[in-house]
């Protein structure tokens, strides 16, 4: 005797409950704070709050709590927030120039204005395991010094200003701030479309195409013009005040990539750029950014699309790692009926390829 | 900390918005991809999104819903989307196909006929039937806008050149009010007919791939074919063992190691109509009730 299947519903209810409890851990171990999260996972944080969309280390941090430290589902929670959120209007653009610099090296130039300034970074580390870590160890206060009054243009900036590379786009204050999470999209994509697309991009995914274009698979010869990490004022404009209202700083950080010079019969010959920018500090993931991004110039500079990280269709399509991590996974949901139905074709086709191997066979024994 | 507060059926009313401007886009063009501005939904992206926010955007407080996954009502995705809305809309729910108002599903068509003022809101994984064909959607809109449909029969033609038959076994093409070729949803193709002159409203939300597309009621729907290979139904020819129906699409229920199956109605809405009307199969039991081993 046999009844269908049911229960379900409590089955969901206990399952939800048992995730509650494994997140959780032994209970003898303190539990998690938010703050320790945002200030010693600092890097998952700034990783949830890019690719989440959304400049706000609380949540991020308590989205990384919820989803047990696996970093796509927390940006998967915030996301799903954020689509919820009001709009009240686009900020004014950040003008990174005048960024409060934390970190800025150029890989161009031994010196620039404004110095290099190494700040916080593995760079240079050695990888070696660090036992004190593993319990109550206090480091030591970072050295300190007057900051210079220099200012720290952008070595771009200074490239730019003798030509040699090729001009931001000018900035229009009347055109509309393209938006993929309101506006479906469509190809072929504009620049700022693509920009926000890879900035909200699975760092991993952007990192192994931008070594891909490394690796000669629609090679552009990247120099890293600069990378500069800190603090830039977000500005509105509130249309009843009628000027821009200070709304406070964030973290950044940005890279522009100088890359491999083009020139025609019409136009001297420059360096060209790829642009990377991302919330908080992180740097693998703007410089695959900005690697990504000068690859998907390529119809734009008249170069031939060879290459994955050239195909803004192929790029854009599957950068998303909430689109892609639901679509890869859903696998788990049943498919039961289109089974069947394909068992059903499958065992009719094997019939029918056992039947006529029979045939022949059959008529060999009667001769 | 911002706490979230949420509208009724979750999506704000300029989504809903949205969203209803891109249905009725396309219930004025049946079997057309009306993209649209998809949102990140609570629950992951192909388990349901884009059905999930066309039932959100149409539903209202006096309609009654029905959710099924596989033809059920009680599979864990069902379940979980049933009560999402339960939960964010407070609407009434019912397993019942002929009660309910907006039945959204996931790979099947109910076994009982949906009737006038019904809404079937479908979840598509892969709106574009074209898209094994050609995985670009700059080349696929371009096929679609010249009617340009001749890789897919030259698809169907190869088919049955190397197996004698139509390899397609679900999501079978099907082209709507004579224009445009439609992915029917990965729906077993026996369903397929039932989508034809359908008197109720046909929605399709595919959230990850930001399309609707929409088959009004009683709008000619046939599935591809040749006049030497016509389209035919599956359905494994037994009856079931349950409830005893022998039109019903059936579930293949492994029941042991030594290769016992038995088959049952994928509908259980369906199935447990018929077994409360009296019908009987080989394998029957008081339904309602957990699995019974032995």
């Amino acid at each position: 005797m046999y009844v269908a299947v049911k229960g379900g519903e409590r089955a969901i209810e206990n399952a939800h409950r048992l995730l509650a409890h494994e997140r959780r851990g032994d209970r003898d171990v303190p539990e998690l704070s938010l703050a320790q999260i945002a200030e010693q996972l600092s890097l998952g944080v700034d990783r949830v709050m890019t690719e989440g969309s959304l400049f706000d280390r609380e949540l991020a941090a308590l989205a990384i709590k919820q989803a047990r430290g696996d970093l796509i589902e927390a940006i998967f929670l915030v996301r799903a927030f954020r689509a919820t959120l009001p709009r009240f209007g686009a900020t004014e653009p950040v003008d990174t120039g005048t960024m409060q610099v934390r970190r800025r090296i150029s890989s161009t130039f031994k010196d620039i204005p404004g110095g290099q300034i190494l700040g916080p970074t593995f760079d240079y580390t050695h990888r070696l395991l660090d036992p004190q870590l593993a319990d109550g160890f206090s480091p030591d206060e970072p050295a300190t010094g007057e900051a210079p009054a220099m200012a720290t243009p952008r070595v771009t900036d200074i490239l730019g200003r003798d030509g040699l590379i090729e001009p931001s786009p000018a900035a229009d204050a009347d055109a509309p701030v393209a938006d993929l999470t309101r506006e479906p999209l469509n190809f072929p994509a504009d620049r700022d479309l693509r920009l926000q697309n890879l900035a909200r991009a699975d760092e991993g995914f952007l990192l192994a195409l931008g070594y891909s274009s490394q690796r000669g698979y629609g090679r552009n010869h990247p120099f890293a013009g600069e990378i500069r990490f800190g603090e830039v004022e977000v500005e509105f404009i509130a249309e009843d005040a009628g000027f821009a209202i200070p709304l406070g700083s964030i973290a950044l950080t940005e890279c522009q990539m100088v890359n491999q010079f083009k020139g025609s019969a019409t136009e001297a010959p420059c360096f060209t750029r790829g642009y990377g920018l991302a919330f908080g500090q992180s740097e693998r993931k703007t410089m695959s950014m900005a690697l990504v991004d000068r690859s998907l110039r390529a119809r734009e500079l008249g170069e031939e699309v060879v290459a994955p990280g050239q195909d803004e269709e192929f790029v854009m399509s599957h950068s998303d790692n909430v689109q892609a991590t639901g679509f890869v996974e859903h696998l788990k949901l049943p498919h039961y009926v289109d089974f069947q139905s394909e068992l059903g074709l499958l065992r009719k086709l094997r019939q029918e390829f056992a039947d006529a191997n029979e045939a022949p066979q059959m008529q060999e024994a009667a001769e | 900390m911002n706490a979230p507060a949420y509208n009724f059926a979750y999506l704000d009313e300029q989504t809903k918005r949205m969203i209803r401007r891109a249905i009725l886009k396309a219930i004025a063009i049946p079997g057309y991809q009306v993209p649209f501005a998809s949102r990140e939904m609570p629950m992951p992206y192909g388990w349901g999104t884009g059905g999930v926010q066309v039932t959100a955007a149409i539903l209202g407080p006096d309609d009654v819903l029905k959710v099924i996954d596989q033809g059920s009502d009680d599979t864990t995705n069902a379940i979980s989307i049933r009560k999402f809305f339960g939960k964010t809309a407070g609407v009434a729910t019912t397993t019942a196909t002929a009660d309910a108002t907006v039945i959204q599903t996931r790979h099947r068509i109910p076994e009982a006929p949906l009737h006038a003022g019904q809404v079937l809101v479908y979840q598509v994984p892969i709106p574009e039937p074209l898209r094994f064909l050609e995985p670009r959607e700059t080349e696929t809109r371009r096929m679609h806008a010249l009617g340009e449909y001749g890789l897919m029969h030259v698809k169907l033609y190869e088919d049955i050149a190397r197996f004698g038959h139509i390899a397609t076994s679900y999501a079978y093409p099907v082209k709507v009010n004579a224009r445009y070729v439609m992915d029917p949803s990965p729906t077993p193709k026996f369903d397929n007919p039932k989508m034809d002159n359908c008197p109720a409203l046909q929605l399709f939300g595919a959230g990850r791939e930001k399309r609707i597309y929409a088959i009004p009621p009683h709008t000619d729907v046939v599935s591809l074919d040749f006049e030497d290979h016509p389209f035919t139904r599956y359905r494994f020819d037994a009856p079931c063992a349950l409830c005893g129906a022998g039109d019903s699409y059936l579930d293949e229920i492994v029941t042991d190691d030594k290769g016992g199956r038995m088959f049952v109605c994928s509908d259980t809405d369906y199935c447990e109509s018929r077994q409360q009307a009296g019908h009987r199969g080989s394998e029957s039991a008081a339904p309602h009730k957990e699995r019974a081993h032995g």
